[in-house]
């Protein structure tokens, strides 16, 4: 028997259907993906399940069965039972769905005292070890804001299972956390899994997480389930020509120096009336008849639907039209740009005069060196400084010591004609009061506007409108032609993807190793997502609490990374073939107000010896290119 | 020359003012999110009711502020020392017909016996002066009378609000999709309201008299005009003051944000009554001792009025201006507003670019805001005395003297009912005006 049926369910805002006739079965222990790009309809479904949509949707129609019985017709008091109880729930924001005033043990004392359960004291810090917080005695008399982000997400967890609960729906669980931390959460949902026989319905838009997690994978796309497969067929072979792409859009070694495949366009929006096939728009395979009609499931092997009008799936795999631009113009070995010493450090000011009282030592002396036309990335999880390092560059910050030559003249202050910055969250990155031809022009008043918006991509007549009007990538687009227009050979790009659907991203790392080829422009490009360097990358340099601890090519440093950081963060990055690596680090990162004595790293290294506790690591070098700040590297 | 226009200081400012609107309502329909901000009070039917009721307001304060000094008969050039205003001249008759003291609202005869000198001698409710004159001795017919003049009000209004309702057609039709229907209802509920007391105030006092025989009809009109002068040109003045500084402390940082949040947390934690009572006795002693500074008695009001607004200014300035300090701070850290540094964007540039065009709605929502606080708060403050010059009309001088009428035996009402009726009708109208504004420009509202 299946725990939970969903069968044609339907939300609806106003006139528009987010989710529109969406069928699943999930069988109790097992774990079911909900697949899709931001505006899919997937969390509004999850909501839905549980009755907790916002208040401007309402259920449409359908029948969500839980265990036998119907949820939709439930009376409110009955579904409150359930909520909480028999199925749990956790978010995607830690920070925003715990109450700050209390503290964790007396909010899960409450989560357990609702479903019945004996709220004592010894069952609270039992379910907080059981989520893998250390020390949880004390830790249960501590307020939300005294805990990582990480821990916060666990005592999430605990308060989800404090109900006993027989389906667990984790909405994106671990988007907002680092990767070593998302490795530690996703063990944890899975071992939790394992011992209670939950069934876990998993919300996320990570192929990796999938391949992990998942026992059987939903794709979703506009509204509608487009495919529905067990874990290997679906990996194996994708039916659904946007599952096809998906996978083709993602960037990796194998694809380097070649394009990568994009989905053109973007998600409708919401309310489109779609006469046939919803993804048509978008799709390469389209037919005549995918605009007539809307596609029948199909299921070309056990268990394996899809909903397309293709009979089969064309063999050939997918390759990005248009030749891989060629390698570098001008690409060449001198340092365009050095970096040496850099220390950024902010002061902590307390009591009544502000005096300083220590210092957050946010970049504690970086050394990098980027060659014209090259691309060097910084690699780090948050809170390592490296976006300060892009800022300090720049000039945006002023360094505390240590100073940065461009062309081999030193550079104090800001030098706008020689480097640019592009930024994460396109949708903070461009003014909204001005049109986009003022934005493009705003470092350059005599630049050819037009000519900057195709070179990125766009039509020349978006110049008259509105950032509002425009999409999270072409936003991004636009945010590259302001850079471009003041001519830099250097451009910082600061997590410039990582705000984005995994089908935009591939047009905006297209476009960038397009621009590089073309304009010979080098790019220090600060990330911490490891595919995309090793797509675009050609050096590499990780950073961990302000400092680089390894360095080298990326054949180097992602092939045969040495330093145990490295290695644990390479490992922690979820892989499509869903294989795992046992290299994990426990533990969150500490603060860089406080950074542990000796190398930063000993807390959390599986190899640390007393001698890693008292002194830093001097920088080994293995090749000419390749360091790292490790003694016991191997 | 049958007059000589006069400018009174507050005159200038108040038409500024209003030139300012206009000339901001020509610049909104050009830049686009203000625009659909604008659109979206205009969509509102709460919105436009209140603005039309706001209008009608601005208005009569309009006509009050078109001050003139009239030729005196004669062959010598001279004028009048007293300052009228082109409402005076319109409800001339309201303003002339005084009678001795207290009558209340339609009465005929005056409010408090007096001692007869007439044949009958003896003390009895003596006939008012103008109060119901037309009617002679015949008392009975007033009911009817009464009648008859509603009857007739109420087509005039009706008759007005078709002319307006035509006059209004092509502005309906430059607009379209606007909530023009809430604004012609409010039009004729103010028009069916108007009209019979035009109607009626021909031949009664239709808010009754006060003590020195004023029709209270007319002093309630004279009062808008205080009150909307201190509920806008009070935000006119602290306005600019409170956007540079909040601007500056919250961009620049440092040892300037420290200054000028000293300056501002100080001044709010001297009790506001206070610094007004110093600074108004102080203005007070000032212009007692310059008598020669004014040529009227008007002037010195209005010299008084603009004081207050002044220091009213003073005082609230900093709420506005932590508010931008506050929103600066967050924008500055904005990726636009870095990345127009990186493009070596003057700060002067970014500040005007960026940062203003982004706090706008704050100081939008802020004046919209402050407008009922403010002319509550002139009416508290005349109440206690410190507000505007005793001789100039507002509301507050009306509770102000109301204040010996309740305890009369029996209670003279009328005056602080109909001050509390003109001031609760604008302060509400401000109020929900002020709320539609605010869910307009409020960024996170719905595209
Ligand atoms: S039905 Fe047609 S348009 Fe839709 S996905 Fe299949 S091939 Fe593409
Ligand atoms: S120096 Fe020691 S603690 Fe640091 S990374 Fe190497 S082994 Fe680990």
């Amino acid at each position: 028997m299946n725990l939970l049926e969903v069968r044609a369910l339907s939300v609806a805002i106003g006139a528009a259907r987010p989710v529109d006739g969406v069928a699943f079965d999930l069988a109790p222990g097992e774990t079911f993906a909900l697949l899709g790009e931001s505006g899919c309809g997937k969390s509004l479904t999850a909501l839905a399940l549980m009755r907790l949509l916002p208040a401007a949707a309402r259920i449409a129609g359908g029948s969500v069965r839980f265990a036998g019985e119907e949820l939709c017709v439930l009376p409110e008091a009955r579904m409150r039972d359930v909520r909480g109880g028999r199925i749990g729930m956790i978010f995607q924001e830690p920070g925003t769905s715990l109450n700050p005033v209390m503290t964790i043990g007396a909010q899960i004392g409450e989560a357990l005292r609702v479903h019945g359960g004996s709220a004592g004291r010894e069952r609270v810090v039992e379910l907080l070890a059981a989520v893998g917080i250390p020390d949880a005695a004390r830790r249960a008399g501590e307020y939300p804001f005294q805990l990582s982000g990480g821990m916060k997400q666990r005592a999430m967890i605990a308060m989800a299972l404090a109900g006993e609960p027989e389906l667990l729906i984790a909405d994106e669980p671990t988007t907002a956390l680092d990767v070593t931390i998302q490795a530690q959460v996703l063990d944890l949902l899975r071992d939790l899994q394992r011992q209670r026989g939950m069934a876990l319905l998993l919300i996320t838009h990570d192929l990796g997480i999938v391949a992990r997690m998942a026992d059987r994978i939903g794709v979703m796309y506009a509204g509608q389930l487009v495919e529905v497969a067990p874990r290997a067929a679906f990996f194996a072979a994708p039916m659904h020509p946007y599952s096809r792409r998906l996978f083709a859009a993602l960037p990796d070694a194998a694809a380097r120096g070649q394009r990568l495949v994009t989905i053109p366009g973007s998600v409708p929006p919401l309310g489109t009336q779609f006469p046939g096939c919803r993804f048509v728009a978008r799709c390469g395979d389209a037919m005549p008849v995918c605009r007539r009609e809307p596609p029948p499931w199909r299921t070309p092997a056990d268990g394996h639907a899809v909903r397309c009008h293709l009979e089969a799936a064309p063999a050939a795999a997918l390759s990005a039209p248009g030749a891989a631009p060629e390698e570098k113009l001008g690409a060449g070995t001198a340092a365009q740009l050095e970096v040496r010493g850099l220390q950024v450090y902010f002061p902590i000011r307390r009591g009544v005069l502000r005096r300083t009282v220590g210092h957050v030592r946010a970049v504690d002396g970086v050394d990098l060196r980027l060659a014209a036309g090259r691309t060097l990335a910084l690699v780090g999880e948050s809170g390592c400084g490296k976006t300060t390092v892009g800022k300090a560059i720049l000039g945006l910050l002023p360094p505390t010591g240590g100073g940065v030559a461009f062309a081999g003249a030193p550079q104090r202050g800001l030098a706008p004609a020689r480097m640019q910055m592009v930024f994460q969250d396109p949708f903070n990155s461009l003014n909204p009061r001005l049109r986009v031809g003022a934005i493009v022009a705003e470092g350059n008043p005599a630049a050819d506007v037009a000519a900057l918006l195709e070179q990125v991509g766009l039509s020349a007549d978006m110049a008259g409108r509105y950032p509002h009007e425009f999409s999270g990538g072409q936003r991004q687009r636009i945010a590259i032609a302001r850079a471009l227009a003041v001519r830099p050979p250097l451009l910082i790009c600061d997590e410039p993807t990582s705000a984005l659907d995994v089908s935009v991203q591939a047009q905006i790392l297209n476009l960038l190793t397009d621009l590089q080829a073309r304009l010979g422009l080098a790019y220090l490009f600060i990330t911490h997502n490891i595919a995309v360097v090793d797509y675009l990358a050609h050096e590499v340099a990780v950073m961990y609490l302000g400092r680089i601890v390894e360095r080298g090519t990326v054949a180097e440093v992602l092939r045969d990374p040495r330093h145990p950081y490295t290695q644990a963060l390479l490992a922690a990055v979820p892989r499509l073939d869903g294989r795992r690596e046992r290299v994990q680090v426990a533990g969150d990162p500490p603060s860089p107000a406080d950074p542990p004595p000796g190398c930063h790293f000993h807390p959390r290294c599986p190899r640390a010896q007393a001698r890693c506790r008292t002194a830093y690591p001097e920088s080994v070098a293995f090749s000419a290119t390749h360091a790292v700040s490790c003694f016991f590297a191997a | 020359m049958m007059f000589k226009p006069v400018l009174l200081w507050s005159d200038a400012l108040f038409f500024l003012l209003l030139a300012a609107a206009l000339g901001g309502v020509a610049w909104a329909a050009r830049v686009e999110h203000l625009r659909v901000a604008w659109r979206r009070v205009g969509q509102s039917r709460t919105g436009m009711a209140a603005a039309t009721l706001l209008l009608a307001f601005v208005a009569v304060g309009l006509l009050d502020s078109l001050h003139y000094r009239e030729r005196l008969p004669g062959e010598k050039e001279a004028y009048a020392v007293e300052v009228r205003s082109a409402l005076d001249a319109l409800l001339s008759g309201l303003r002339t017909r005084t009678e001795k003291t207290y009558s209340a609202p339609l009465a005929t005869h005056s409010f408090a016996k007096e001692t007869l000198d007439a044949e009958g001698g003896g003390r009895d409710f003596p006939r008012l002066k103008y109060g119901g004159a037309h009617l002679g001795d015949d008392l009975a017919g007033q009911g009817a009378d009464l009648l008859v003049r509603t009857v007739q009000g109420l087509g005039i209004g009706m008759v007005a609000w078709l002319a307006l309702w035509l006059a209004s057609a092509p502005l309906r039709r430059a607009a379209p999709g606007l909530a023009w229907n809430a604004a012609l209802v409010t039009l004729l509920a103010l028009c069916l309201v108007a009209g019979p007391v035009a109607a009626l105030a021909q031949g009664y006092h239709v808010l009754g008299t006060d003590k020195v025989g004023q029709d209270v009809l007319y002093l309630t009109l004279k009062s808008i005009r205080t009150g909307l002068l201190i509920g806008t040109l009070t935000t006119l003045i602290m306005l600019p003051a409170a956007v540079f500084l909040g601007l500056l402390a919250g961009y620049a940082g440092g040892w300037l944000d420290d200054v000028i949040q000293y300056v501002y947390t100080t001044l709010n934690s001297i009790p506001g009554v206070l610094l007004i009572a110093a600074a108004v006795l102080m203005m007070q002693v000032m212009i007692d001792t310059h008598p020669d500074w004014f040529a009227t008695s008007a002037e010195r009001a209005d010299a008084r009025l603009l004081a207050l607004c002044a220091i009213l200014g003073i005082t609230s300035w900093t709420g506005l201006c932590r508010l931008l300090r506050g929103e600066t701070l967050k924008l500055r850290e904005l990726e636009y507003v870095q990345a127009a540094r990186a493009l070596g964007v003057s700060d002067l540039r970014i500040l005007s670019r960026h940062i203003l065009p982004n706090v706008m709605h704050i100081v939008m929502i802020a004046i919209v805001m402050d407008f009922s606080g403010l002319v509550l708060a002139e009416a508290v403050l005349s109440y206690v005395g410190i507000g505007v010059d005793p001789n100039t009309i507002s509301f507050g001088t009306m509770i102000n003297t109301a204040r010996m009428e309740l305890a009369r035996e029996p209670m003279v009402w009328w005056s602080l009912a109909a001050a509390f009726v003109f001031m609760f009708a604008l302060v509400l109208a401000a109020n929900l005006f002020a709320d539609v504004v605010r869910d307009a420009f409020d960024p996170r509202a719905a595209r």
